[in-house]
């Protein structure tokens, strides 16, 4: 009796202390995850001397906000000290639209190819599918190229038309893998009862996607607002969207460097994804994996 | 009036036929020009003379002799290997380390999982703007050390030529790992509850039942997750941007940035194009097979 008693206490304290063990490794990896996050925000809230005096991990003496609004209104990008303000306006103009059409068109895409098989359907999913994982440098030139032909170099409109072309690809996949296993007899019913192909598509199929317009809108966004290879091939100055403006601020060897500004700029040109993720990471979760499985 | 109504009919008739293929048109003619048009556009100029700009003519392997005898193309190629590989391993550890503590039922999962995961969510721009931050060789992580006592301690990767593609890999692992986590932990939570009763009754540990029961039942989620990973680091380019401008000097270049720079600093088009070709085949030869096996699994 004593003796079982004994063994359920040690077990028990050996169980605990596991558990411990546990939670310290999971709590340490916290920090690791965090402490760039911690050390953005401590150091834009620092003024420059205190940078200099204290060390990166000491929170901010006295908080200021000069590094935000310099950050924001005056910073140097470049030779241009207007701050990310206009910038971030860009990828703002460049997201919305961008967006907005990819998703549109890759759910009638993903319907068509789905509920209405026709010969070839399964042909021109495959082409498509490859034009999702092809590494982007291998069309940078004949697109810089074709920009430049239809006048749309260094414009926002020219990224516009880059995100939403290389988006459908993968709004394309999003909606064809839900539309897949959706049963076609709710499409056939609706034939039956007369409905034509953009009839089913508005009044039946898009009301059930919900849940993967939100992915795919989610997906897109955070696609294309942290993009930096087609915004800093195919735009100049004034037309850059915020992450080339960042990596700019933070690039420029003239004069002092201010990392407190530095940091308030990164933390800026984050925010909105930040701002996704944090309010719907559920379905930012659910996007990465429908990548993940084709990539 | 009756022939304008036949007329009307034969019309619906041929739109309900060919709707389906009207609407995808257009993503397929997108498909060919902008995917296969410019691949093969690429492809050929990476087959001419072309300089600063592009020149028809075609002169052979000249371009990519050119690409494997410079010394900066080398010095990338190696760099994306010891990249690539530290990034593979480093994520996979990390990442089934963390999937297989957060299978224990912990109480606040979500936020743990919540917290590995938001780097996933931001700009390789914003992060390698953070990390080089923290490792400054003057205020950052030597600061932090020297100010604990250790005088001598330095720590300045991020400027030695031959270290400074190492601290690409913990910003890339950082920025990574958790997404790899999440894979697992997908993967763990798909197996039979049976399974693991099973093997507790026979009186298996934990390390056993994950190392030969549950670990090979996830094998899948290896293969994903290394597809997923070569691939990004293959494609990386903002990162090592961020992080050093490929610099210093030359010396964490990788293909991307290579390219990058060929194409767009010194308009050298026709080897920019065969190093991006080098890319494309890199990347098929490792998805291809991958598509293949995942469009001939039987849809979920």
């Amino acid at each position: 009796m004593s003796q079982e008693s004994g063994i359920v206490r040690r077990k028990g304290l050996r169980q605990v202390m596991l558990r411990g063990l546990l939670f310290a490794v999971l709590i340490l990896f916290c920090l690791y995850y965090l402490m760039p996050l911690i050390v953005m925000v401590s150091t834009s809230l620092k003024s420059l001397d205190e940078i200099r005096t204290s060390s990166l991990i000491s929170l901010p003496q006295a908080v200021t906000f000069d590094a935000w609004a310099k950050a924001w209104s005056s910073a140097c990008v470049g030779v241009r000290c207007t701050g990310l303000e206009p910038y971030f306006m860009n990828s703002v103009l460049m997201v919305v639209p961008s967006v907005i059409i990819s998703t549109i068109l890759g759910a009638l895409n993903g319907y068509a190819l789905t509920k209405w098989r026709f010969r070839g359907a399964d042909i021109i999913f495959a082409l498509m599918l490859f034009g999702s994982f092809i590494p982007f440098q291998v069309v940078l030139l004949p697109m810089a190229r074709m920009l430049g032909y239809f006048g749309l170099a260094g414009s926002v409109y020219g990224l516009i038309l880059v995100h939403t072309i290389y988006g459908l690809a993968f709004t394309t996949l999003f909606f064809r893998n839900f539309f897949v296993g959706v049963s076609d007899g709710i499409v056939n019913a609706a034939k039956i009862d007369g409905a034509g192909f953009f009839k089913i598509f508005f009044s039946v199929l898009l009301p059930m996607s919900l849940p993967t317009i939100v992915v795919t809108v989610i997906w897109q966004f955070t696609q294309i607002w942290n993009d930096f290879l087609f915004g800093i091939a195919f735009t100049v100055g004034d037309s850059n969207p915020v992450t080339v403006a960042l990596n700019n601020i933070v690039a420029t060897s003239t004069g002092v460097k201010e990392y407190n500004v530095d940091m308030a700029a990164a933390i800026i040109a984050a925010l909105p994804t930040l701002l996704v993720y944090i309010i719907a990471g559920k379905y930012f979760v659910r996007g990465l994996s429908a990548g993940a499985v084709k990539g | 009036m009756a022939g304008s109504k036949t007329g009307r009919v034969v019309f619906d008739r041929f739109l309900e036929r060919w709707l389906p293929q009207i609407v995808v048109s257009p993503l397929f003619a997108t498909s060919l020009l902008f995917v296969y048009g410019f691949i093969a556009w690429t492809v050929y100029i990476s087959f001419t003379k072309s300089g600063v700009m592009p020149n028809y003519t075609f002169s052979g392997l000249s371009q990519y002799i050119r690409l494997w005898t410079t010394p900066r193309w080398l010095v990338a190629l190696e760099n994306l290997f010891i990249f690539t590989s530290l990034f593979i391993i480093g994520c996979m550890v990390i990442g089934l380390l963390l999937a297989i503590l957060l299978d224990q039922r912990i109480r606040s999962e979500g936020v743990v999982r919540t917290v590995y995961l938001y780097p996933m969510a931001l700009s390789f721009i914003v992060t390698g703007t953070a990390w080089k931050w923290i490792l400054n060789p003057t205020l950052g992580i030597e600061k932090i050390i020297q100010g604990l006592g250790f005088e001598n301690f330095n720590f300045d990767w991020l400027v030695d030529p031959k270290m400074a593609i190492y601290t690409v890999v913990i910003a890339g692992i950082w920025q990574s790992s958790g997404y790899v986590m999440a894979l697992f932990l997908a993967g763990l939570r798909s197996v039979d509850d049976e399974i693991i009763k099973a093997a507790a009754i026979d009186g298996a540990g934990p390390v056993r039942t994950y190392g030969s029961i549950i670990l090979p039942i996830v094998r899948p989620v290896f293969f994903s997750a290394f597809v997923i990973l070569s691939h990004l680091a293959i494609k990386s380019f903002d990162l090592v941007m961020a992080l050093t401008g490929g610099g210093p000097g030359y010396a964490t270049d990788v293909p991307a940035t290579f390219m990058y720079s060929f194409a767009f600093q010194r308009s050298e088009l026709g080897t920019a194009a065969a190093s991006a070709v080098m890319m494309l085949v890199t990347i098929t030869a490792i998805y291809v097979p991958y598509l293949y096996s995942e469009l001939r699994r039987p849809a979920k």
